[in-house]
């Protein structure tokens, strides 16, 4: 009787399968959504870190005036959700432009994971001692050659874990990208989901999608800290 | 070779240093003494610009150093400094951290600097820590290896901000030993120092400060052993 139960479970779930990923070649959908999250996820970690970088500096800026650009930026970023950042991107701000959809969506992606990553990179170097600058200095460096040689190496030591978070929540983040028409890994599921009016196989498997990105994206950058490591050594 | 004119520096409210006139001559070994917040170390920062004085005239072998438009990095590498906390570069291995400075400055090419940094290194008798990293290294040992750090620009000057006030007792010993046998090669230094044992060894002058002025200055004979200022007269007596 139990066995019956299970063995009738699981012809109606390898049916289910079939049906989800293998008719109508549906899996190439969710091929093709790893695509766009891998692209737009990649071109927005580059944005996010340059714009990180470059929001940091005017946040530690000596004067007042470039203070407040660093300020204002990250206040209107944190204090909207992405979700409204990415349609007003994609629909208003490049409106008129005809660039590739995903290079817009990374764009928006990369505008919002900046602000989180200047405030990163911010305590990070705020977290290096003022004896390392004060000894980069007292050698004759220049403020940017202490800066490049000496902070920031070892301020990258100390932010990487918080910035490999930041990362993961960005790929995650990016399951939002189909409110402006684009085919991601979400948006694949949630189409099978619709032609086959099945809902447990498609979005447990877009689940089961994520977490093994993540999962294998965390242990690669588990071994990159590893190494960033090595001068700790005791 | 140092002028000193007039020297003030506040920090907002409040007066470090409140007008030094001093001339620090070539091959000198001044050790500056006082107690804490007398501004002994502000002076001391003034001079390679660790700390832009307020108000006065620093001159380096003629050179206006605190004026307007001046190379500030150029100055630096004249003085060499050396750091109560050592501050050695604790991502870079001991080599690296006495090489950074001439090789991202120019001065020499690799080769020339790991050179002169392991000659250095044998100095300060730490050759064999040349691949280690900071943390590896005993409080006495980091001491000495920021002083091989400093010696690698070549400067003109060294100064000494307390150098050994963050050291276990028995690794003072071997920081001093290398500050002394550097003050007989004739390197002109300035040393803030709370060690009046090794202030009297070693230097050819000695400044007491209080309250942002230099109080009482002299041979070290003259400020140890008969001493005419008063204040001089109680901190020395708190101090032996």
């Amino acid at each position: 009787m139990y066995m019956g139960w299970l063995s009738q479970w699981w012809s109606e779930l390898a049916a289910d399968l079939y049906k989800c990923f293998i008719k109508d070649d549906r899996y190439m959908l969710l091929l093709n959504g790893i695509g766009v999250t891998i692209k737009v996820s990649l071109l927005a970690v580059i944005i996010g870190i340059i714009i990180g970088i470059a929001i940091a500096f005017c946040s530690l800026s000596k004067r007042k005036g470039i203070r407040l650009i660093g300020k204002v930026y990250t206040d209107v970023i944190r204090g909207t959700p992405s979700v409204t950042q990415l349609m007003i991107i994609y629909f208003v701000v490049f409106a008129t432009v005809s660039w590739e959809k995903w290079i817009i969506a990374a764009i928006a992606f990369g505008i919002n994971s900046g602000a989180y990553v200047s405030e990163i990179i911010r305590a990070g170097i705020l977290s290096i001692d003022k004896g390392q600058t004060e000894a980069g200095r007292s050698l004759g460096l220049s403020g940017f050659q202490t800066m490049s040689r000496i902070v920031i190496p070892q301020a990258v030591k100390n932010i990487f874990p918080a910035l490999c978070n930041e990362f993961i929540v960005l790929i995650k983040e990016t399951a939002i990208v189909g409110y402006v028409g684009l085919m991601d890994i979400q948006k694949a599921g949630d189409f099978i989901k619709s032609a086959t009016f099945i809902a447990f196989v498609p979005l447990i498997g877009t689940a089961v999608i994520y977490f093994v990105i993540i999962k294998f994206l965390t242990l690669l950058l588990g071994v990159i800290e590893k190494s960033l490591r090595k001068s700790d050594v005791r | 070779m140092i002028q000193i004119n007039n020297l003030h520096k506040s920090f907002g409210d409040l007066a470090v240093l409140r007008g030094i006139d001093e001339h620090i001559s070539q091959g000198e070994v001044v050790s500056v003494i006082g107690p804490s917040g007398s501004g002994k170390s502000t002076f001391l920062r003034c001079l390679n610009l660790l700390e832009n004085p307020t108000e006065g005239e620093i001159y380096i072998d003629g050179e206006m150093i605190n004026g307007k438009g001046v190379n500030v990095n150029k100055i630096r590498q004249k003085t060499g400094m050396v750091f109560q906390h050592f501050n050695l570069f604790p991502h870079l291995t001991i080599l690296k951290n006495v090489t950074l400075a001439p090789v991202v400055l120019k001065k020499m090419n690799k080769e020339q600097a790991e050179k002169g940094a392991t000659e250095l290194l044998k100095k300060v008798g730490l050759e064999e820590k040349a691949s280690s990293y900071p943390a590896q290294l005993s409080g006495g040992q980091k001491q000495r290896v920021a002083i091989a750090r400093a010696l690698a620009m070549e400067p003109e000057i060294m100064l000494f901000d307390e150098p050994t006030s963050a050291l276990d007792p028995e690794m003072v010993g071997e920081v001093l030993d290398v500050i002394k046998e550097l003050a007989m090669s004739g390197m002109t230094m300035v040393i803030v120092t709370h060690e009046m044992g090794f202030a009297k060894e070693v230097s050819t002058r000695v400044l007491f400060m209080d309250g942002g002025y230099i109080i009482e200055k002299g041979t070290p004979a003259e400020i140890f052993d008969n001493p005419q200022n008063d204040r001089t007269k109680s901190f020395l007596s708190k101090m032996l």
